[in-house]
């Protein structure tokens, strides 16, 4: 069952690759948050009720209803237009983020020491490596944070990988710093909105030598 | 303690955010500074003590605890004079303290933790604080500035987060105690090599947006031009310094497994790019304060270079970093004060700065010849024990480059020097200057004298202090 969902997860990452506007991502941010919830709660099904509880919180109420509202609120508010304006076709996004798939895939086939967790390393290996390539790919600010909070969902996959052993006190302070980080780029977004009237990244590169 | 200085500095901020009045934010301040030093004091004699199973006094933190407690009197003090001319709201006032107080409560436990995830932590909030005090100014420069470093540094500690995993899995059977700096180095010859040096490169790269060295180090440049003066003064010294804490910690595990040589190259690699791009930017630039930001990155290499060298270099990159971190913020003041007189910070419109206020231009000359490492200043010894231990360990490859750079550095440095004192300013009014206190001037004299004196006569417990911090080196 974990390995149907982590597939999925693979496969949004290829759908983020073509989508065209804001909305399709933000409805894929929201899809990975119950995607990361069944990983979850898989996962630690044998650990105890509170653990479940935290896992509950962080990936159902924050990662697939809070951040996706708060970010369709920010593109709301700004009147930000709903093209995604890539740099590249889609089509060209698409055969690198499988590049990018398939070559993770092959770097942890190499590496013998991943234990049981391989699919795991391979899933957030490429949603971290797309993340970055979607970020310098796409001129909206506004995606740059969407792509930030994909690449802090690899990075969830791959704390459970290993994490089981992670603190409880930790993952809350890391929790609540995505969160923080989360809200206080959607208010830089709205400033920036207010200041330049357009919220492009072309706006953002005065600052040179 | 460590509890009660969180709680009650948080108590504080809240005060700050909502008071009115200004004789209560000024107590207020004046509270926290005292509450600062009863802290570091408190540390200073329980050294070796350990808090709540995530908090030590070591050495280093107590090291960085007195440089931080040190530069943050002045910094804060100064934000009164330097905020009461402007034409701000009290909204924007509050934020500017709140967001000081927390910056300094949050480096302070960076310092003192001791595991790695509460590093990891309290770093991302002084980012968040640090990214308030950017966009002090509100104004298109000062939030693409904001912007940048805010998003930098998430993606840099998302790096340094994936490090700390991969070290998890370095490890094998993880749990809440073995990520201890402590066990980790005692356990460092029987991690998995591979998954170490992975955890090695990601950490080192995310601590790298805070400490300046390539790859990471361009939001730190923005950061410092756009931010008011007292708080760029922080973060090119003490903010600095917490990226060095977090590498140094790291490197202290790898110089206990068998990747020791391994990551002493590939620091020096990091450390030597970033001198060269200083020196180029440095010799292009006409913005003062990018400038000293870019000078900033250099002297951070060069302690790295000291670091990944061994031998004496240890002891000289922690003097180095000590002695950089006063010399860099007391000189940010004075630029303070240049820019009041000038209202710019090009070069080009700067001039004959001994006519319009002799304390800060004598006091220029000193700090120009303290920060290019010149005697009698400390720099100069600490930088001659990163040569001698850079050419004991035979990386003469690194140090002849390096030495023609720092001429080139000097040059640079010395050329804009020499034509903010002694040239006269291309289309200056004169009428319409505003006159700085000399006594203002007072706490920079007394940070660069600290320079010389702790340079050429280190106290004895200074001294025993720098040493205990590296006796975990190899």
């Amino acid at each position: 069952m974990i390995n149907i969902l982590l597939i999925v997860f693979t496969m949004s990452l290829l759908f983020f690759a073509i989508g065209n506007r804001l909305m399709t991502y933000v409805k894929i941010l929201a899809l990975q948050g119950v995607l990361l919830f069944g990983i979850a709660f898989y996962g630690l099904i044998e650990s105890d009720l509170l653990t479940l509880i935290i896992i509950l919180l962080e990936t159902v109420i924050v990662k697939a209803i809070a951040i996706p509202l708060f970010l369709r609120y920010v593109i709301i508010k700004n009147n930000i237009t709903r093209e995604a304006e890539p740099y590249l076709p889609n089509f060209v996004s698409l055969i690198i983020v499988t590049l990018i798939i398939a070559a993770t895939f092959m770097v942890s086939n190499v590496i013998d020491d991943i234990h049981q967790h391989k699919i795991y390393f391979v899933v957030a290996l490429s949603a971290l490596f797309s993340g970055l390539y979607f970020i310098s790919t796409r001129k909206k600010i506004i995606t740059h944070v969407i792509c930030y909070v994909l690449i802090e969902n690899g990075v969830f996959i791959l704390s459970l990988a290993v994490g089981k052993e992670m603190p409880m006190l930790v993952n809350l302070g890391v929790l609540f710093d995505v969160f923080v980080s989360v809200f206080l780029l959607g208010i830089f977004i709205n400033k920036v909105g207010d200041v330049l009237q357009d919220t492009d990244v072309s706006q953002l590169s005065n600052l040179k030598d | 303690m460590i509890l009660i200085y969180i709680a009650a500095s948080l108590l504080i901020s809240v005060f700050l955010y909502f008071n009115k009045i200004t004789l209560i934010r000024k107590s207020l301040v004046l509270l926290f500074l005292l509450l600062q030093i009863i802290f570091t004091a408190y540390e200073f004699i329980n050294k070796g003590f350990t808090e709540y199973s995530f908090f030590k006094a070591d050495a280093l933190a107590i090291l960085m605890l007195i440089t931080l407690t040190i530069i943050s009197i002045p910094a804060l003090l100064h934000s009164y004079d330097y905020i009461y001319k402007e034409k701000d709201n009290r909204r924007a006032r509050s934020i500017y303290y709140v967001s000081m107080v927390i910056l300094v409560m949050s480096l302070s436990a960076a310092y003192l933790s001791s595991h790695i995830a509460v590093t990891w932590i309290f770093v991302e909030l002084t980012t968040l604080s640090a990214s308030a005090l950017i966009f002090h100014r509100r104004n298109p420069g000062s939030l693409e500035a904001t912007w940048k470093y805010i998003f930098v540094s998430s993606i840099s500690l998302v790096f340094v987060f994936i490090g700390i995993l991969f070290l998890s899995l370095a490890l094998g059977d993880a749990n809440q105690e073995t990520l201890h700096y402590e066990t980790l180095v005692s356990l460092a010859p029987n991690l998995n090599q591979f998954w170490l040096r992975l955890a090695f490169i990601f950490i080192f790269s995310g601590f790298t947006a805070k400490l300046g060295l390539v790859p990471m180090y361009t939001a730190g440049i923005d950061a410092k031009d756009k931010a008011p003066t007292p708080a760029a003064a922080m973060f090119s010294s003490v903010l600095m310094n917490v990226g060095f804490v977090g590498v140094f910690r790291f490197y202290e595990i790898m110089t206990h497994s068998q990747l020791h040589q391994w990551a002493n190259h590939v620091i020096m690699i990091s450390a030597f790019i970033s001198v060269f791009i200083a020196t180029v930017y440095m010799l292009k630039v006409k913005n003062i304060k990018r400038m000293l930001a870019y000078s900033s990155i250099e002297h951070m290499g060069v302690i790295m270079l000291g670091l990944a060298a061994g031998g004496i270099g240890y002891y000289a990159a922690i003097l180095h970093i000590i002695l950089h971190s006063f010399a860099k913020s007391s000189l940010f003041f004075q630029i303070g004060h240049i820019y009041k007189t000038y209202k710019t910070k090009n070069t080009y419109f700067i001039g004959n700065y001994f006519k319009y206020n002799l304390s800060g231009a004598i006091f220029l000359l000193i700090a120009f010849i303290c920060v290019t490492g010149m005697p009698p200043s400390g720099l100069f010894i600490s930088e001659f024990y990163i040569f001698k231990a850079l050419f004991e360990a035979n990386y003469l490859i690194v140090l002849i480059p390096l030495l023609i750079l720092l001429t080139f550095i000097f040059w640079a440095l010395g050329k804009n020097v020499f034509k903010i004192l002694f040239t006269p300013p291309v289309d200056f009014d004169e009428s319409s200057i505003e006159k700085v206190n000399p006594y203002e001037t007072l706490s920079q004299y007394i940070l660069m004298g600290l320079v010389i004196y702790l340079g050429l006569f280190p106290p004895a417990f200074f001294n025993d202090l720098i040493h205990e911090a590296i006796k975990n080196l190899i």
